[in-house]
C-alpha cells in the first residue's frame, strides 16, 4: 500500500539526526504559526507565492539559497570537526555510513541548492532591469522554475528525517549508485530531487536566454548590453545545452535502478565509465554556469566603484563567449586517471590550459579598469578585490592539475578539494556576496550595514584561507578526499587549522544574518533613492524598490553604460523616451501554476522514491490537471492605469528620484 | 496594442537588434526553439549511449537479428507524411479555416497513432522473445533511445488532442495560434530525430 | 507596426518568404522520400563498397535533416533568422561533441581497461 515506506524509515536510533530534524521542524512550525497568527497568508500568497514578477522571484531564490547555505555549511562543520578528531586510532563521532551521507549531502546541496539558486536569483533580479524591460520572456514559467527548485530542496531535506540520503558523493558514480550496491532510498532521493529541480533550471535557462536575445529596450543592440547580461547569456546558453545531459544521464541511472536496465551495471554489458563521461560532460559546463554570472557582477562592481567605464568591453564579451564554447571541450580533465590513453589525456590537458586564457583576459581588464579610476572602497569592491587574488590562486592550481601527469599525483586528494573550493568560494560565493550587497538597495530601498559587511568579508576571506590552504598541503602529503578517519598523526595540526578557518566562515555566515536584522531595523534611517552607488546601468534609473512595471516608459538607449550617458547629457538624468505620453500598462497577473505544479512534483517524487506507485500516478495526474487549467487561462494580464503610474512617480519624486 | 514590453517607433534602417522588444509570437517561438534544442541534446546523449553500448549484447540477440526493415520503412512513411499534414494544418489555421484545420490535425493524429502502434507491436514482440531491455546493455540502450522517441510522439499526440479542444473552445485567438505553431515545430523536430534513429539504429545494425 | 513585428528577428518556422504555401511542404516531402528510399537501398545492397556504407548513410541522413530544416522549419541564412540559425548551430555543436566525444573516449577507455566482467571476477 505504501511501497517501501514504513516506520523504520525514521531514524529514531540516530540522536544527531533526530535532534537536527526536530529543531528544523520546530522552527518551521513556529514560522508557520507566526504567519497564521498575524494573518499574513493572503499577502504572502498574493504578493510572493503566486508572484510572476522577476524581482520577487529573484528575492525568493536568494532566500532559498541562504537557508540552504546554513544546511550545507552545517554538513561542512561536521566534516571538519570529525576530521579534526579522527586522527591516529581515534574514530571521531560520525560513523562511516553517516559521514558518507554528510559529504554527499554537502556537495549536492552546495552546488544545486545554494550556488545555482544564488546565481539564478541575481540574474532574475537584475537582467530585465539592466535590459530596460518590464519582465522576463515567460513570467509564469519563471515562477514554475523557482518552485521546482524549492521542490527539490524539500525532497532533499525530507531525506534527513524520512529515510536516508545517498552515500555516493555529489555525483553518484555507478556501480556504487546502482541498485545492487545501494539498495536503499538514498540514491533515489538524490536522483529525483535533482531531476525535478533540473527541469526548473532548464526552463530558467530558456527563459533568460530568450529574454536577453529578444527583449531589450529600444536602441540596445548587442554591443550596448551591460557585461553582466552578456555573462548571463553565456551562462544560460550553457544551461540549455548542458542540463539535458544531466537529465538524460540520471534517467539512464534511474532506469537501471527501477527497471533492471544495464547502462552502467557491472554485468550484461553495462559500462560505468560511460556514466562518468556523461556526467562530466554536464559537470564542467556547470561550473562555468556558476562562475560566469559572478564574473559579470565583478565587471559591474569594478566599473561602478572605479567611476570609469569597464576597460576592454569587446574583449570581455569575446572572452565570455569563448569560455562558453570552450567549457564544452575540457570535461575529461575530471577523469584523467581513469584509463584514457596519453593522446586523449593530452588533448584535454591542452584544452584545459587554453581555457584559462580568456579568464586571464578578464582579470587584466578589471585591473586596467581600476587603474586610474576614482576608487571607492565599498563592500562590493572588497569582495571583488578578494576575488581577484583568491580566484587567481585557485585558477593556478587548476592549470597545475591540467597537466595529466601532475593530476595523477593529486587526483581525488585534498589538493583537488582545496582547488575547487578555492574557485567556487573565491569566485562564486564572493561574486554572489558582491552582487547581493550591490543590488540589495535597489530591491529593498535601503542599504545593508557597511561595517558589518566588511566584517563578513574579512571572516570569509581569512576563513577561506585558513580552511583550505592546509588542505592543499595535506593533499600533497597524500591525504585523500572523503575519508572519515586517518592514521597519520602529522596531518592532525593541519586538520585543526582547517577547522579554525571553518569557524571563521561560520562567524561570517552568522554575521550575514545579523547584518540583515540590523539593517532592516535601521531601514528608515538608511533609505536610498534610485542611484545609491552612482551607477552606470539602467537599473539605477528607476526608484528603489522599483514599481511592478519597472519602467513607466521604456528607455531609449544610445550607448553602452546607458544610464551613465543619460546622467552626463545636458537633458538631465531621466531614463529617456520622455517625450512620449504615459500609457496604461498590461502586466502579467499572479499565477498559482508554479506552486501547484511543484506541490504535485513533490508528491510524485516522494512516491517514486518509496515505490508507492498509485501515489506517483496521482501526482502526475495533478501536474497534468494544473497544466490544463493554465492552458485555458485567458485572464492572464492585469492593467495598470496611468493614474496609478502618475501617483507612484509623484510619491517617489519626493525622494529626489528621477521620474 | 499595448503588451507587456512595448517598443517605441524608430527609423526603418535600424538593425533588427536595435528595434526594442520582440513581439510575443517571436518570443514564444524562439523560447520553444531553445526547448527543442535542449530536447535534441537529450537525444544526443541517448544516441551516444547507444553508439557506445551497441556492441554489448552479452551473448544475447543482436540488432541485425531483431530488426525488420520493412516495418521500419512503414513507420518512417507514417511520420514523414504526418509532418506534411501537420504543416498543412498550420496553413489552414493561419487562414482560420476550422474544418480544414481539424481535418489535417486528425490526419496527423492518425498517422502518429499508426506509428506508435507499429512500434508498440515491435517492442512487445521483442520482449516476448526474451529480447527485452534487461537482457543486455545494447537492448537497454535500444529501448531507451527508441522508446524515448516514442514517448515524445505520445506526448505530441496528447498535445495535439488538447490543441483540437482549444481550437473548439477558444477559437483561433493569438494564444492558440502560437501554441499550434509550437506544436508544429515539435512535430517536425520529432521527424528529424527519427531520421537519425532509423539510420543509426535500424539501418546501421550489425 | 512593421518595425515592431520585425524586432529581434523572426520566430523559427515563420519565414515570410517561403512559408504560407503548400509548395514548400510538398517539395520537402519529395526530397525526403527520395533520400529515405535511397538510405534503405544503400543499407541492403551489395553494389556499394562496404566500408563506405556507414559514411553514405550518414550523408543521406544529414541531407534529409537539412531538407526538414529548410522545407518544413523554414530555416535560412537570412538576417532575421540569425538567432535561430546560431542557436541551432550551437545545439548541433554540442550534440556532435557529446556523440563523437563519447565514442572516442569510450573506445579509448575500453581499449585500455580490463573488461568489467573480468574485473568483477577479481572482486570475488
Amino acid at each position: 500500500m505504501l511501497g517501501k515506506l514504513n516506520w523504520s524509515a525514521i531514524p529514531f536510533d540516530q540522536p544527531i539526526v533526530m535532534i537536527a530534524s526536530g529543531t528544523v521542524g520546530a522552527i518551521i512550525f513556529l514560522i508557520l504559526a507566526l504567519v497564521t497568527f498575524k494573518g499574513w497568508w493572503p499577502y504572502l500568497w498574493r504578493e510572493w507565492i503566486t508572484s510572476v514578477d522577476h524581482k520577487r522571484i529573484g528575492v525568493m531564490y536568494m532566500i532559498l539559497a541562504l537557508v540552504m547555505l546554513v544546511r550545507g555549511f552545517s554538513d561542512a562543520m561536521m566534516m571538519r570537526s570529525q576530521l579534526a578528531l579522527a586522527a591516529g586510532g581515534a574514530a571521531g563521532y560520525l560513523p562511516p555510513e553517516h559521514y558518507n551521507q554528510i559529504f554527499s549531502a554537502h556537495g549536492t546541496i552546495m552546488i544545486f541548492f545554494v550556488a545555482m539558486p544564488f546565481v539564478a536569483g541575481l540574474m532574475n533580479f537584475a537582467v530585465p532591469l539592466q535590459l530596460g524591460v518590464r519582465d522576463v520572456a515567460f513570467p509564469v514559467l519563471n515562477s514554475l522554475s523557482f518552485w521546482l527548485t524549492a521542490a527539490g530542496v524539500l525532497l532533499v531535506n525530507l531525506s534527513l528525517v524520512v529515510g536516508e540520503f545517498s552515500r555516493t558523493g555529489w555525483l553518484a558514480y555507478p556501480p556504487l549508485s546502482e541498485i545492487a550496491f545501494s539498495p536503499g532510498v538514498g540514491v533515489d532521493y538524490y536522483l529525483w530531487s535533482l531531476q525535478i529541480s533540473g527541469v526548473g533550471s532548464l526552463l530558467s535557462g530558456i527563459n533568460l536566454t530568450t529574454t536577453i536575445l529578444k527583449l531589450r529596450a529600444p536602441g540596445m543592440g548587442y554591443r550596448r548590453m551591460p557585461v553582466f547580461c552578456w555573462t548571463a547569456l553565456a551562462s544560460n546558453l550553457l544551461i540549455v545545452a548542458a542540463f539535458p545531459v544531466l537529465t538524460a544521464t540520471f534517467a539512464m541511472l534511474l532506469l537501471d535502478r527501477y527497471c533492471d536496465f544495464h547502462f552502467f551495471t557491472t554485468e550484461l554489458g553495462g559500462n560505468a565509465m560511460m556514466y562518468i563521461n556523461l556526467i562530466w560532460l554536464w559537470g564542467h559546463p556547470e561550473v562555468y554556469i556558476l562562475i560566469l554570472p559572478a564574473f559579470g557582477v565583478f565587471s559591474e562592481v569594478v566599473a561602478t566603484f572605479s567611476g570609469k567605464p569597464l576597460f576592454g568591453y569587446r574583449s570581455m564579451v569575446m572572452a565570455t563567449m569563448v569560455i562558453c564554447v570552450l567549457s564544452f571541450m575540457v570535461w575529461l580533465h575530471h577523469f584523467f586517471t581513469m584509463g584514457a590513453g596519453a593522446n586523449v589525456n593530452g588533448f584535454f590537458g591542452i584544452m584545459t590550459m587554453i581555457i584559462a586564457v580568456p579568464t586571464g583576459v578578464k582579470i587584466f581588464n578589471w585591473l586596467f579598469t581600476l587603474y586610474g579610476g576614482r576608487i571607492r572602497f565599498s563592500v562590493p569592491l572588497y569582495w571583488a578585490l578578494g576575488f581577484m587574488v583568491t580566484f587567481v590562486i585557485g585558477g593556478m592550481t587548476g592549470v597545475l592539475m591540467a597537466i595529466p601527469p601532475a593530476d595523477f599525483v593529486v587526483h581525488n586528494s585534498l589538493f583537488l578539494i582545496a582547488h575547487f573550493h578555492n574557485t567556487v568560494i573565491g569566485g562564486v560565493v564572493f561574486g554572489v556576496m558582491a552582487g547581493y550587497t550591490y543590488w540589495f538597495p535597489k530591491a529593498f530601498g535601503f542599504k545593508l550595514n557597511e561595517r558589518i559587511g566588511k566584517a563578513i568579508f574579512w571572516c570569509w576571506f581569512f576563513g577561506f584561507y585558513g580552511a583550505f590552504m592546509p588542505l592543499y598541503a595535506l593533499g600533497l602529503m597524500g591525504a585523500t578526499r572523503r575519508m572519515q578517519h586517518y592514521s597519520n598523526l602529522d596531518w592532525q595540526p593541519f586538520m585543526l587549522a582547517a577547522l579554525g578557518g571553518a569557524c571563521l566562515i561560520l562567524l561570517g555566515i552568522v554575521l550575514t544574518v545579523v547584518q540583515l536584522v540590523v539593517s532592516i531595523r535601521a531601514r528608515h534611517r538608511n533609505r536610498v533613492g534610485a542611484d545609491p552607488w552612482n551607477g552606470r546601468t539602467l537599473e539605477w534609473s528607476i526608484p528603489s524598490p522599483p514599481p511592478a512595471w519597472n519602467f513607466a516608459r521604456l528607455p531609449v538607449v544610445v550607448g553602452t553604460d546607458a544610464f551613465w550617458a543619460m546622467k552626463q547629457s545636458p537633458a538631465g538624468s531621466g531614463p529617456g523616451g520622455e517625450g512620449a505620453p504615459l500609457e496604461a500598462l498590461h502586466l502579467p497577473r499572479g499565477n498559482p501554476t508554479g506552486v501547484f505544479t511543484a506541490f504535485f512534483a513533490v508528491i510524485t517524487g516522494f512516491a517514486l522514491i518509496w515505490h508507492i506507485w498509485w501515489m506517483a500516478a496521482l501526482g502526475l495526474l495533478g501536474v497534468l490537471v494544473v497544466g490544463l487549467r493554465q492552458a485555458w487561462r485567458t485572464d492572464s494580464e492585469v492593467t495598470v492605469l496611468v493614474e496609478e503610474i502618475v501617483a507612484f512617480e509623484r510619491r517617489h519624486a519626493k525622494q529626489g528620484v528621477p521620474a | 496594442m499595448n503588451s507587456v514590453n512595448q517598443a517605441l517607433p524608430l527609423p526603418a534602417e535600424l538593425p533588427l537588434s536595435f528595434r526594442g522588444p520582440a513581439p510575443v509570437r517571436t518570443v514564444a517561438g524562439f523560447g520553444f526553439w531553445l526547448f527543442l534544442l535542449s530536447d535534441i541534446v537529450i537525444f544526443g546523449v541517448l544516441f551516444a549511449a547507444y553508439a557506445v553500448l551497441s556492441g554489448e549484447t552479452a551473448g544475447g540477440p543482436t540488432g541485425a537479428s531483431l530488426f525488420d526493415r520493412k516495418h521500419v520503412l512503414i513507420e518512417t512513411a507514417c511520420l514523414l507524411v504526418s509532418s506534411v499534414t501537420c504543416g498543412f494544418a498550420l496553413l489552414a489555421a493561419q487562414r482560420t479555416e476550422k474544418l480544414a484545420t481539424y481535418f489535417w490535425l486528425a490526419a496527423t493524429f492518425a498517422l502518429g497513432a499508426l506509428f506508435l502502434s507499429l512500434e508498440a507491436s515491435e517492442f512487445s514482440a521483442m520482449i516476448a522473445n526474451g529480447a527485452g531491455p534487461s537482457r543486455s546493455a545494447f537492448l537497454s540502450a535500444f529501448f531507451t533511445l527508441v522508446g524515448t522517441h516514442g514517448l515524445h510522439v505520445s506526448a505530441g499526440l496528447a498535445w495535439l488532442f488538447v490543441m483540437v479542444l482549444q481550437i473548439a473552445t477558444l477559437g483561433f485567438q493569438p494564444m492558440v495560434g502560437r501554441r499550434l505553431f509550437c506544436f508544429a515545430l515539435f512535430w517536425h523536430a520529432l521527424d528529424i530525430v527519427w531520421v537519425g534513429v532509423f539510420t543509426i539504429v535500424y539501418l546501421g545494425a550489425r | 507596426m512593421e518595425m515592431e513585428s520585425s524586432a529581434q528577428g523572426a520566430a523559427p518556422g515563420s519565414n515570410v518568404r517561403t512559408h504560407g504555401s503548400r509548395g514548400s511542404y510538398l517539395i520537402g516531402l519529395s526530397y525526403a522520400v527520395i533520400l529515405t528510399l535511397a538510405s534503405f537501398w544503400v543499407a541492403s545492397t551489395d553494389l556499394i563498397y562496404a566500408p563506405g556504407v556507414p559514411i553514405l548513410l550518414g550523408v543521406l541522413a544529414i541531407a534529409q535533416m537539412g531538407v526538414h530544416l529548410i522545407f518544413f522549419l523554414h530555416i535560412s541564412s537570412a538576417p532575421d533568422q540569425a538567432n535561430n540559425f546560431l542557436a541551432l548551430a550551437f545545439g548541433v555543436f554540442v550534440v556532435f561533441l557529446v556523440v563523437f566525444g563519447s565514442m572516442i573516449i569510450m573506445a579509448n577507455l575500453n581499449h585500455a581497461m580490463m573488461p568489467m566482467d573480468r574485473l568483477m571476477q577479481m572482486q570475488r
